[in-house]
């Protein structure tokens, strides 16, 4: 298909844009395959460049033969073009909601995409499940690389190489995915060094309505246990919507069959509610007209910050399990790809202070998101201003982001990057021009082959020049785990990403770009002295012979 | 010390309001100014003083099986929990502390017996720390428009206003008296700011007499004169603070509203700032609110909205807007009102003054703004924040919301204010601890009569001793002042819960690390750079010199000796900065660390039903230990952050009194 087909007006003059807190602009509109772009045809104002994957949906309205164009897009801003002449305008807005639309994947413009920077790391290669696994292997040799989904045939959703307990074989693993939904059979997901307790994952159990066992899936479980202690399964479901999924063949552990683990429901929504609070609170976030107790209650009725709430307070208990209570512990939903890939992420970043670096933080993503099989593509397809029925688009990473941002909030020293690199990543999750979050899962993206045909988001954000924007000034590496508050209290509205476009950060950006000048100035400072102080004990040194000569 | 009936109490529990199976066991103790709780055991050793003049209310609960639950309220929102074994030790604590928590004279008060090791003249030193003069005159009066009328020197016109007050030169005494007798309680319009870049003021005053038709000439020349007194303007606003059906309701009783067609040239403006009895209310519900234990969130939420708190915050941050942007943009005077001129006149005058004048956004010029528009002008402390046994319906949270405001104010613009938000909260706690004279008392005339300048100390010179405390590391001076007018934003979402007064005791509740802590921990560390730097500098310029000096004297000498080591001299130097690399920025400086008490970052209860196994052997510092002696070593690296301790230990013990 030739994208110029479904452009009918590469190009209209007199195109007014309206953003709120920015200047109107006024110039050309000008259409290609994968942008809308204005231009004003001058040097001093910005010109608008904007992916149409970025649009979420669109609004037209006529008075007189003035157009107007309200585009909304999924990182959440909501802009205005007014368009001289209907025929123009209407043609300006089918082509934008057919190229938004694109249902082929291969179109879309990561695959056009061509990097202005030179390539120095690759990023498809930076995160590689055998490095993770040697880091392993220092700590532990309880495990191994187990290439039994190679061809994706056993598991769809998973990579090709699982980490499984060293005495488990290959055949038992087959036994087990047979017993998981979507064959998702327990995985490690962490291993907490401090005390050689893991963390896993999977999907739920087939027990169906007359109590199936496998007798290689206890084993397996088992197979991480250290004599005589217990382990905690945690089911991020009510026991009454685990109860109801026996009728539809799957379930969860029957104490009897798993007799060393101890099962703790805590209920996390599901995608589809997931959505509607998503859109419910960013109409609230919008709503310019609101008082003040319209606003409080349409935030109290998203339940945004009650989702918050629950998944941090199950990744805390998940960590507190792991690291209070020396067990190890199993997370699982229904099918392991969305609550539980948000707890046992999050259960990592308090437990672990690697993953609060930049690098590690990207690791984790990329093991527990991009690997894991959490089906980016579907989810993050549409964003809160679709209006259409939801398919699958749930928020479930955004609320993956704004948990750890709240983690952030709470400890402001313990992590080297900053909120910037949070909202960099829901931007690139639902629109890029990076190839990283495409696909469902790891076979898909082979299929697709995005690492030879798209450039990895790793490969721009780790060059030096990027990085410099997400770097925390506060940051002081520490090895602590951090307990982060869940109480209602303690829990903010994540401006950053919801407030963004209708507030001026003007003040903001002050205060931040003081505290990164106060944290220069004194590291400046710490190495003339330092420097000075050299010298001074050289001289004092060289010269005492010359006293006494 | 004869309303104490059980001055120590053994083996009472102090339970941990995050957790209730957080324990300390100890001793209470009652004294004549402070109930003490000192805990047992040597290693967890705790001691918690309450002043008790910080005592809301005193409750007892019903007998649970560990024995006697009895509530305390504090004003400064601290909570209290203790179970006492014996029902008639519960009792008599009970009945000493609800009659030590309500005083009947101003004698009782802490302020009276509070007595720091100062000599006389110091203490009077202390009083003359604030001069309201030098701020009229840092406004630029007197001038030819302004001037002090003696007319009040003895409080004869209006006896809860000033002695000094500022009115427009061409008003003669007898508009004045005439003005004064028709207005509420006398108290007739004068001036609160003046602007000296466009003669603009806001003036203030009581509600006029006017009924339903009553008139003044003397009050309409008034209002003209202040009007004249702007050369620039045409006009001028007149605010009533209150919502128009309230002000209404007082013209039955007499009182009301400006007619516009009575006095010339007046805009009339209503404003709906709720009465005292609204806000009290309002506030109640938002402490039960942010005292609820472990709500989800849309109890939080819900509860913050039917508390209403933040809707009457944004109608007063609303009203000092509307005002400071008829000073600084309309260059128009404002006349303010509400009823009686001392609460939401005082709260819409000190905001729109803060938005206005930058001065009142550093430490020393938020103090001189609460003296003036607070203190001096007659708020009546005493009553709203209940220092004495009375009518409760006197109590309300009016200067409690104007702090609110500024912390908004402060969270929208975070480089504007050289305080920062402990600031606040150090003024709060003290305004209700009667620690300190200066919220004593309904009027000026009260406190004179009372001598208080003679018998309490001031708190105004003990804030700035400490200042360190309550800087902020973001606060940009030079940019502050040419900013001039803020502008702060409305949109309900702008309004937030202001946790750290709110829910201040429950240390949980709070970020583990401050950025704000962080900061100043660098800039003081900066400081200390700077004077090294300059030490540095200063003993390689000798260094140089003398080696100068030597090298000049001996040249001779070691002419040929100098070839062999001055070729290892400069190699080093051309070594150094990698050296300096391995050797020194190794190691970033090392500042960012968590405080000894943040490190005992508190524990999830997610294990309600499962008693703690693990604990005990974990030796690390991120167990679970309890919050008590955490909170005392915070307070350590704080010293003015007072209250959980003796508010001022180390000035006084308790039995002083």
């Amino acid at each position: 298909m030739e994208f110029a087909e479904l452009i009918k007006t590469p190009r209209v003059d007199g195109v007014v844009l309206h953003r709120p807190f920015m200047p109107t602009v006024e110039g050309t509109l000008c259409l290609t395959g994968h942008h809308l772009i204005l231009s004003s045809r001058q040097d001093t104002t910005e010109e608008l460049w904007l992916l149409h994957a970025n649009i979420d949906s669109t609004e037209k309205r006529f008075v007189g033969s003035l157009g107007t164009i309200i585009v909304k897009c999924k990182d959440l801003r909501v802009i205005q073009l007014d368009i001289p002449g209907m025929e123009e305008c209407l043609n300006i807005a089918s082509s934008i909601e057919a190229l938004s639309t694109l249902d082929s994947v291969s179109l879309m413009y990561p695959f056009f995409y061509r990097p202005l920077f030179e390539v120095i790391e690759d990023g498809w290669q930076s995160f590689v499940p055998e490095e993770s696994f040697k880091d392993l292997e220092s700590m532990t040799d309880e495990w191994r690389l187990s290439e039994v989904n190679k061809d994706f045939s056993l598991c769809p959703s998973y990579p090709s190489l699982l980490t499984v307990p060293k005495d488990i074989d290959d055949e038992s693993l087959c036994k087990a995915a047979s017993f998981r939904h979507g064959g998702r059979f327990p995985v490690l997901s962490y291993y907490h060094k401090k005390n050689a307790m893991v963390m896993m994952r999977a999907a739920q159990p087939l027990t169906g309505t007359n109590g199936r066992r496998c007798k290689e899936d206890e084993k397996l479980i088992n197979a991480t246990l250290c004599a005589g202690k217990r382990g905690y399964i945690i089911d991020t479901r009510t026991i009454a919507v685990a109860q109801q999924a026996k009728a539809r063949g799957g379930g969860f552990e029957q104490e009897a069959n798993y007799p060393q683990w101890r099962r703790i429901h805590k209920a996390i929504e599901r995608s589809n509610v997931l959505q509607d609070s998503l859109i419910k609170l960013v109409e609230a976030c919008n709503d310019q007209s609101h008082s003040m107790d319209r606003w409080l209650s349409k935030l109290e009725a998203s339940n945004w910050q009650s989702n918050v709430k629950e998944i941090l307070t199950t990744a805390c208990l998940a960590a507190q399990c792991i690291d209070r209570e020396g067990a190890s512990v199993l997370v699982h939903g229904t099918e392991g790809t969305d609550s539980t890939l948000q707890v046992t992420s999050l259960a990592q970043i308090i437990l672990d202070p690697a993953c609060r670096t930049i690098r590690g933080f990207e690791a984790l993503i990329e093991r527990e998101w991009l690997q894991a099989g959490h089906p980016f593509q579907q989810r993050c397809a549409q964003s809160a201003y679709s209006n259409g029925k939801p398919r699958s688009e749930a928020p479930v990473f955004l609320l993956f982001l704004d948990c750890v941002w709240q983690i952030l909030r709470q400890f402001p020293c313990s992590f080297q990057f900053n909120e910037n690199l949070l909202i960099m990543l829901f931007e690139h999750a639902y629109a890029s021009q990076f190839g990283t979050f495409l696909g469902n899962c790891v076979a898909e993206r082979g299929k697709l082959q995005l690492s030879q045909k798209t450039v990895s988001l790793w490969s721009w954000v780790n060059r030096p020049q990027e990085l410099e924007r997400f770097l925390n000034p506060l940051y002081e590496p520490n090895n602590l785990v951090i307990w982060p508050s869940v109480a209602p209290q303690s829990l903010l509205l994540w401006e950053g990403v919801f407030l963004r476009w209708n507030r001026s950060t003007k003040c903001l950006d002050e205060a931040y770009q003081e505290m990164v000048h106060i944290i220069e100035y004194n590291k400046e400072l710490q190495n003339k002295v330092n420097s000075l102080r050299r010298q001074l004990a050289q001289l004092e040194t060289e010269d005492s012979p010359l006293q006494t000569p | 010390m004869e309303h104490i009936r059980m001055p120590k109490v053994e083996n009472v529990r102090l339970v941990d309001r995050s957790s209730s199976r957080r324990i300390k066991v100890g001793t209470l103790y009652l004294t004549a100014t402070h109930t003490i709780f000192v805990g047992k055991g040597s290693e967890d050793r705790c001691e918690l003083w309450v002043l008790h003049s910080l005592v809301c209310n005193v409750v007892k609960h019903k007998a649970s099986q560990s024995g006697y639950p009895l509530l305390i309220h504090c004003k400064n929102f601290q909570v209290m929990q203790f179970i006492i074994s014996q029902e008639s030790d519960c009792h008599n604590v009970y009945i000493s502390l609800s009659r030590l928590s309500r005083p009947e004279k101003y004698e009782e008060l802490y302020c009276f017996s509070f007595n720091p090791n100062v000599d006389k003249a110091e203490r009077e030193h202390s009083w003359d720390f604030l001069d309201l003069k030098a701020e009229y005159s840092r406004m630029g009066l007197p001038n030819k428009l302004w001037h002090v009328t003696p007319i009040n020197r003895e409080y004869r016109v209006c006896d809860t206003y000033p002695a000094d007050l500022f009115v427009p030169q061409s008003v003669t005494l007898p508009v004045i008296i005439g003005s004064s007798k028709f207005r509420s309680r006398g108290r007739f319009p004068t001036l609160s700011y003046y602007c000296k870049e466009n003669h603009a003021t806001i003036c203030r005053s009581s509600q006029p007499l006017s009924g339903f038709s009553a008139r003044c000439l003397e009050d309409e020349q008034m209002l003209q004169a202040i009007m004249k007194s702007n050369p620039g303007s045409r006009f001028m606003y007149v605010v009533d603070t209150r919502p128009k059906l309230n002000a209404m309701a007082n013209r039955a009783a007499g009182k009301g509203y400006e007619n516009e067609d009575n006095y010339c040239n007046i805009k009339f403006q209503f404003i709906g700032i709720e009465n005292i009895h609204v806000m009290r209310n309002s506030q109640q519900k938002l402490i039960e609110v942010s005292a609820l234990r472990s709500p989800s969130m849309g109890e939080f939420l819900m509860g913050l909205e039917n508390s209403d708190w933040l809707r009457h915050i944004k109608s007063i941050m609303e009203a000092g807007i509307f005002i400071s942007k008829a000073v600084a943009e309309e260059g128009v005077n404002v006349l303010v009102h509400c009823s009686d001129g001392w609460d939401r006149t005082a709260q819409v005058c000190s905001v729109a003054s803060v938005l206005l004048d930058p001065y009142y956004r550093t430490l020393k010029g938020l103090m001189v703004l609460i003296e003036k528009d607070w203190v001096s002008f007659g708020h009546k402390f005493s009553h709203r924040c209940g220092h004495l046994d009375g009518e409760a319906k006197e109590v309300s949270p009016v200067i409690d919301q104007f702090l609110d405001c500024l912390w908004q104010l402060m969270e929208q613009f975070p480089c504007y204010f050289e305080y920062n938000e402990k600031f606040l909260i150090n003024i709060h706690n003290h305004i209700y601890s009667c620690h300190y004279g200066n919220f004593i008392c309904n009027s000026q005339k009260e406190r004179k009569d009372l001598c208080i300048k003679e018998k309490t100390h001031s708190i105004w010179p003990h804030l700035w001793e400490n200042k360190l405390d309550f800087m902020n590391p973001l606060f940009k001076p030079d940019q502050s002042q040419n900013q001039g007018l803020l502008r702060p934003r409305t949109a309900p979402y702008c309004f937030k819960y202001w946790r750290r007064l709110y829910n201040r005791f429950d240390r949980e509740l709070h970020p583990r690390q401050s950025e704000l802590d962080c900061l100043m921990t660098v800039k003081e560390e900066t400081q200390q750079l700077e004077e090294d730097l300059a030490l540095c500098e200063q003993k390689l310029a000798v260094l140089d010199k003398e080696r100068a000096k030597t090298l000049y004297m001996q040249k001779g000498v070691l002419e040929s000796k100098q070839a062999l080591w001055s070729l290892p001299l400069d190699t080093s130097l051309a070594n150094t900065p990698q050296d300096y690399i391995g050797g020194f920025i190794g190691g970033a400086p090392n500042v960012f660390t968590l405080q000894q008490g943040e490190r005992e970052s508190a524990e999830l209860c997610l294990f309600g039903d499962k008693p703690k196994s693990s604990d005990a052997d974990n030796s690390d510092q991120e167990s679970g230990v309890a919050d008590f002696s955490s909170h005392s070593s915070g307070e350590e690296s704080l010293p003015s952050e007072d209250s959980v301790k003796d508010p001022d230990s180390d000035e006084t013990g308790p039995n002083r009194a």
